[in-house]
C-alpha cells in the first residue's frame, strides 16, 4: 500500500523567507570583509579596436588606489569551454563588454575615479555584426582563438537526423517553410552580479563569495584559469538574487576580482551597476530558424528541417550548446517521423550570448508551433484538434531514443483546450478595433536532468544530532527555485520530523559535496534522489537500534510525529532518544551518512541520440490575447498552462515557478529586446529595457498533471524552465489568429503590428 | 567644520541619530553604508526597480533618488525596522503574509516590494479603503520582481485586508 504523504503536496513556504522577508539575507553586494577593498574594471569603448597602448601610470597616482591590472600584468589562461575568451584583453578587442584593465581601491569612487585615469590607445576597426556576413568567405577570423574546421568564424556547430526525409516528404500533403527572428533577451536578475575574493598568501588558498549557480564546474573553471588547484579555491555562494542561467558560465570579472586580491594582498570586491549589468551579462541566443515541416492528407506530421544560424557573439560560453536541447523539441515534440537538424554557433563582433532558462528551447518552439498553425491553415483543420492528432505518449521511444515512460502532452493539451473555453468572452469593446484571438503551444524538456557532463549527480550528506535535529548538506544550489524547500520537505515527510528542524546547508564548496549545478530543472529531481537514497542510509542505522528498543522487526516500524513506531503494538520512542542510544549506548557510532546519485540516463552517442535525461516534462498552454489595431498593442488576458510535472512536492512553490516563468516568457513575447547596433548596446536600463510589471499580469490557470515517473522523487519530474518555453509560441500563435497575420519575430511590439496590419491591408 | 558637510537629525527604525555628512550623499549610500543597514537592495540607482524603497515618514521613496540631507528631521523606517523583538511573532503582517502565500523567491527585490505594501496598506487603512486586485497591481507596480510573475505578492497583499 501506498503510504499516505503528510508533507509532500502540500503547500510549504520557503524555508529561507523569513531571512528574504526581514532584509537578513546576505546576498553578494552586503558581504563586508576587513580591509576589503572595491574593484572596477574598464572596458572598451569601441566593440572592435586594436589596443595601442594603455597607459595605467596617471591611474597609478590616485590616493587610494592599491592596484591596477592588465592583460601583459598577469599569467593566465583563457576561459570558456572553447578556451576562446582570454580575461583580460591583449592587443585588440572584439565586443563592447571587453574587459581591459581593472583597478582596485579603498573605495568605490575612488576605483571608478581610477578607470577615467587609465589612457588606452584605441586603432578602431570594421566589425562583423550581421552572423551570415561572418560566414562568408572574405569574413575575417573575429576569434584568434577558433579553432573548428567547418568555418573559422563558427564556435560549434551540430548535425542531427533520424528517419527517411525523401519518404516522408513524399507522403506530406502539405508543407511550409518559414524563417523566424528571435531575439536577444538578458535576465536582468534583480541583484546585480557581485564577487569578493579573499587570497591568503599564507596557506595559498583563494575563497570567493560568488553568485554562480555551477559551484564546482565553477571551481574547476576558476582553478583552469588562475593556473591554481581546484582543491585550493573555496566557492562559498551568497544568497543569489536571481539566476535563470545568467550564472552557469564563469565571467572575466570573476578571475580578474581574484586577480586584484591575489596582486593587492587584501580583499577585494566587484559588484555591477546596472548599466553595466545590462551590457557585460551574457543573453538568450539571438538566431534565425529556418524551418520547413509537412503534414499529410490526414493530419499527421510527416518531417521536420530545422537549419539555424546563432549569434554566438565574440567568445563562446555554454550557450553555444544550446542545440544540444533545441535539436529535441525539433527531432521529439509531438510525433515525428523524420528530422534533420542544423545549427551553428557564429562568432560576430556582438555581446555574446550565454545560457537562460529554457536553453534554446523557447526559440525552437516558436518555431515549431508557428508552423503547424501554419499547417494546420493550409489543411484547413482545428489548431487544437492537429496538436492532440500529433500529441506524446506513454511508451513513445522517439526518433532521437529518448524514453517517454511517462507522458502527460496529450492531457495537458485536453486541460488548456477546455481552460481557455471556458474563460473565453465575448468582445464587448469596439468591435473594429479591438481582436480577441487564441493561440495554443506545447513544450518537451528534460524532466530528469540532462546528462551532458562526465556525471549529473549530486551527492548529500545527512548528520543528525543528539536533539534528533537533521542537518542536509547537500551539493545543490539554492537560487530563488526553492530546492531547499522541497529537499526540507523530504526528509521531514521521510523521517517524520518537523521541518523546523531541518537545515539545509548548499553553500560551501570545502562542505557539501559535488553536484554538476543548476541547470535543466534537475535540482528537485536529481538532489532529491540523492537526498532519498542517503535517508535509506540514514535508516540503516535508526532502524535497528528503534526495532531493538521497540522489540519489534525493523519492517514495523514507522517514522512519523518525530517518533519511531511500532504500527503493530503503536508503541514509539522519540526519534532523538535513538539517536542518543546509537551515539552513547552501542553501537558508539554517529548519525552521518553520505550518498552520491548518478540519474540512469545516457550519455547521447556522437550521433545525438540517446535517452538523456531521467524523465522527461510536457507541457501545454492555450492563451488569449485582445490586440487592439489602432495603437499595435498586445494584451494578455487569460493565459492556461497545463504542465506535466509527474508530481506535485510543493504547490505552493511549484505555482512560483510557473507563474514566472510564464511572466518571464510574456516579456520574451512582447517587450523584451537587448537592442544592439553595430555592437553597441542601445538600452542598457529599466527604462529602455521593458521588464513586465505587476500590471501586465493576467489571469494564469495553472492545471498541474501527475503522471508519477518511478525515476522522480515521489514520482516527481523537473518543472522550473517548462512554463516559460511556450508562452511566446501561444502568445505569437494568439496574435497571429486575432488579426490574421504572419508574427514570425519576437517581441511583438506595438509597432511589428501594425507594420503588418498596414502589409495585409 | 568643512563647508561641504551638514549636520542632519533623523530617526531610523525608532533610533534617533545624528551625523555630519556630505550634502551629495544618496539616502541608499547613507543606510546600507554609513549605518550597514543592508537590506535595502541596490538595483539599478536610477529609480526604475524599486529594490531600494523605504519609507519617509510613512511613505514609499526610492532611497537611491533622495538625497540624505532631505531626512533631517524626518522618521526612516527600513526593512529592518518592520521586524519585531518578539520570538514568537518576529514579522510585520505584510512579511508573514509574503512569506506564507509565496511571494518570496531570490528575495532581492522583497525588501523594496513589502515597505511598498507596507506605505500601501497603511495608507489603505487610514482612508478605510480596501483595495481590488487591479489596485494592488498599481500600487506595486514600481517594484519590480523577475522571479515570482507577481502574481504571489497580489495575493499576500490581497490576504492583508481580508475580512475587511
Amino acid at each position: 500500500m501506498q503510504k499516505e504523504l503528510k508533507v509532500i503536496g502540500k503547500p510549504m513556504p520557503k524555508l529561507d523567507a523569513g531571512i528574504k522577508v526581514s532584509g537578513k539575507a546576505v546576498y553578494g553586494q552586503d558581504v563586508v570583509l576587513p580591509d576589503m577593498l572595491y574593484g572596477a574594471i574598464l572596458r572598451t569603448e569601441y566593440p572592435v579596436a586594436e589596443l595601442v597602448s594603455i597607459d595605467t601610470s596617471k591611474a597609478e597616482q590616485l590616493a587610494g588606489v592599491v592596484s591596477i591590472i592588465t592583460a601583459d600584468d598577469v599569467d593566465v589562461n583563457n576561459i570558456s569551454y572553447r578556451r576562446d575568451h582570454p580575461a583580460l584583453k591583449k592587443g585588440r578587442v572584439n565586443c563592447i563588454r571587453d574587459e581591459i584593465a581593472a583597478v582596485a581601491a579603498e573605495t568605490p569612487a575612488i576605483a571608478r575615479e581610477a578607470l577615467k585615469l587609465i589612457e588606452v590607445k584605441y586603432n578602431v576597426q570594421e566589425g562583423v555584426f550581421d552572423p551570415f556576413e561572418a560566414l562568408k568567405d572574405d569574413a575575417p577570423q573575429i576569434n584568434e582563438f577558433s579553432s573548428h574546421e567547418k568555418n573559422k568564424n563558427i564556435s560549434h556547430p551540430f548535425h542531427y537526423e533520424h528517419g527517411d526525409l525523401q519518404q516522408q516528404k513524399d507522403k506530406s500533403a502539405h508543407i511550409v517553410t518559414s524563417r523566424y527572428f528571435l531575439p536577444r533577451m538578458t535576465h536582468a536578475c534583480l541583484a546585480p552580479c557581485a564577487i569578493t575574493a579573499d587570497y591568503s598568501n599564507i596557506d595559498n588558498r583563494l575563497t570567493l563569495y560568488s553568485v554562480t549557480q555551477v559551484p564546482f564546474l565553477y571551481q574547476r573553471d576558476m582553478a583552469h584559469v588562475l593556473k591554481m588547484e581546484p582543491s585550493r579555491i573555496r566557492v562559498i555562494q551568497t544568497v543569489i538574487g536571481g539566476g535563470f542561467g545568467s550564472k552557469l558560465d564563469m565571467y572575466p570579472y570573476e578571475p580578474i576580482c581574484a586577480l586584484l586580491a591575489m596582486k593587492s594582498g587584501r580583499p577585494v570586491q566587484i559588484t555591477f551597476d546596472r548599466e553595466e549589468e545590462f551590457i557585460a551579462s551574457p543573453t538568450r541566443q539571438k538566431m534565425v530558424i529556418d524551418l520547413t515541416s509537412g503534414v499529410d492528407e490526414k493530419g499527421k506530421f510527416t518531417f521536420r528541417v530545422a537549419k539555424i544560424i546563432m549569434d554566438n557573439g565574440a567568445y563562446t560560453s555554454w550557450g553555444a550548446t544550446t542545440p544540444f536541447v533545441m535539436m529535441q523539441t525539433f527531432s521529439s515534440m509531438y510525433q515525428m517521423p523524420a528530422c534533420v537538424f542544423d545549427a551553428d554557433a557564429v562568432y560576430t563582433n556582438n555581446v555574446y550570448a550565454g545560457s537562460f532558462r529554457g536553453y534554446g528551447n523557447p526559440q525552437a518552439t516558436f518555431a515549431v508551433e508557428r508552423n503547424i498553425d501554419l499547417l494546420a491553415e493550409k489543411l484547413g483543420m482545428d489548431k487544437a484538434e492537429i496538436r492532440l492528432l500529433n500529441a506524446n505518449f506513454r511508451g513513445e521511444f522517439t526518433g532521437q531514443e529518448l524514453e517517454f515512460n511517462t507522458c502527460g502532452h496529450k492531457d495537458a493539451l485536453e486541460m488548456v483546450i477546455d481552460g481557455v473555453g471556458k474563460t473565453r468572452k465575448e468582445n464587448d469593446k469596439d468591435q473594429k478595433r479591438y481582436k480577441k484571438g487564441i493561440g495554443f503551444a506545447s513544450m518537451l524538456h528534460v524532466g530528469g536532468g540532462a546528462k551532458i557532463y562526465p556525471s549529473d549527480g549530486c551527492g548529500t550528506i545527512l548528520k543528525m544530532d543528539d536533539y534528533g535535529y537533521l542537518t542536509i548538506i547537500t551539493g545543490s544550489s539554492e537560487i530563488g527555485q526553492g530546492s531547499e524547500t522541497v529537499l526540507g520537505m523530504m526528509a521531514a515527510e521521510e523521517l517524520g520530523i518537523g521541518i523546523e528542524k531541518i537545515r539545509v546547508i548548499n553553500t560551501d564548496t570545502d562542505i557539501k559535496p559535488w553536484d554538476v549545478g543548476v541547470h535543466a530543472s534537475r535540482t528537485s529531481f536529481v538532489a532529491g534522489n540523492s537526498l532519498l537514497g542517503a535517508i535509506k542510509e540514514l535508516k540503516t542505522k535508526l532502524s535497528p537500534k528503534a526495532a531493538e528498543m521497540l522489540k519489534t522487526d525493523e519492517d514495523d516500524l514507522e517514522y512519523d510525529g518525530g517518533t519511531v513506531k511500532s504500527i503493530k503494538t503503536g508503541e514509539s520512542i522519540k526519534i532523538d532518544k535513538v539517536a542518543r542510544q546509537i551515539h552513547f549506548k552501542g553501537p558508539n557510532d554517529l548519525l552521518t551518512v553520505s550518498h552520491y546519485y548518478e540519474p540512469g540516463s545516457k550519455f547521447a552517442d556522437k550521433n545525438f541520440k540517446g535517452n538523456i535525461s531521467g524523465a522527461y516534462a510536457f507541457a501545454a498552454q492555450a492563451i488569449e490575447v485582445e490586440v487592439d489595431t489602432y495603437t499595435g498593442n498586445v494584451r494578455v488576458l487569460n493565459i492556461h498552462m497545463a504542465q506535466d510535472v509527474g508530481k506535485v512536492l510543493n504547490p505552493l512553490g511549484l505555482g512560483g515557478q510557473i507563474e514566472g516563468g510564464v511572466v518571464m516568457g510574456m516579456g520574451y513575447a512582447l517587450t523584451e529586446e537587448l537592442k544592439v547596433d553595430n555592437g553597441y548596446i542601445l538600452n542598457p536600463s529599466f527604462h529602455e529595457y521593458k521588464l513586465p510589471t505587476a500590471c501586465d499580469i493576467p489571469e494564469i490557470h495553472f492545471y498541474p498533471i501527475e503522471t508519477i515517473d518511478e525515476a522522480g522523487p515521489y514520482g516527481a519530474k523537473g518543472v522550473g524552465e517548462a512554463p516559460l518555453i511556450p508562452t511566446a509560441a501561444a502568445i505569437a500563435n494568439a496574435v497571429s489568429n486575432a488579426i490574421g497575420v504572419e508574427i514570425d519575430s519576437l517581441p511583438i511590439t506595438p509597432e511589428k503590428v501594425l507594420q503588418a496590419l498596414s502589409n495585409k491591408s | 567644520m568643512p563647508t561641504d558637510t551638514h549636520k542632519i537629525t533623523f530617526t531610523i527604525n525608532g533610533r534617533k541619530m545624528e551625523r555630519t555628512i556630505s550634502p551629495s550623499l544618496l539616502l541608499i549610500d547613507l543606510i546600507r553604508e554609513e549605518l550597514s543597514l543592508k537590506g535595502t537592495k541596490p538595483g539599478c540607482l536610477e529609480g526604475e526597480c524599486g529594490a531600494c524603497t523605504v519609507l519617509i515618514n510613512g511613505d514609499a521613496i526610492s532611497s537611491c533618488l533622495y538625497l540624505a540631507v532631505n531626512v533631517n528631521g524626518k522618521e526612516i523606517t527600513t526593512i529592518e525596522g518592520l521586524s519585531t523583538d518578539d520570538r514568537n511573532a518576529p514579522f510585520d503582517p505584510v512579511q508573514e503574509a509574503m512569506i506564507q502565500h509565496g511571494g518570496v523567491q531570490c528575495g532581492y527585490c522583497t525588501p523594496g516590494m513589502v515597505m511598498s505594501i507596507k506605505a500601501f496598506q497603511e495608507h489603505c487603512e487610514a482612508n478605510r479603503f480596501v483595495p481590488g486586485r487591479e489596485e494592488i497591481k498599481k500600487a506595486i507596480e514600481g517594484n519590480l520582481c523577475r522571479c515570482t510573475g507577481y502574481t504571489k505578492i497580489i495575493d499576500a497583499v490581497e490576504s492583508l485586508f481580508e475580512g475587511e
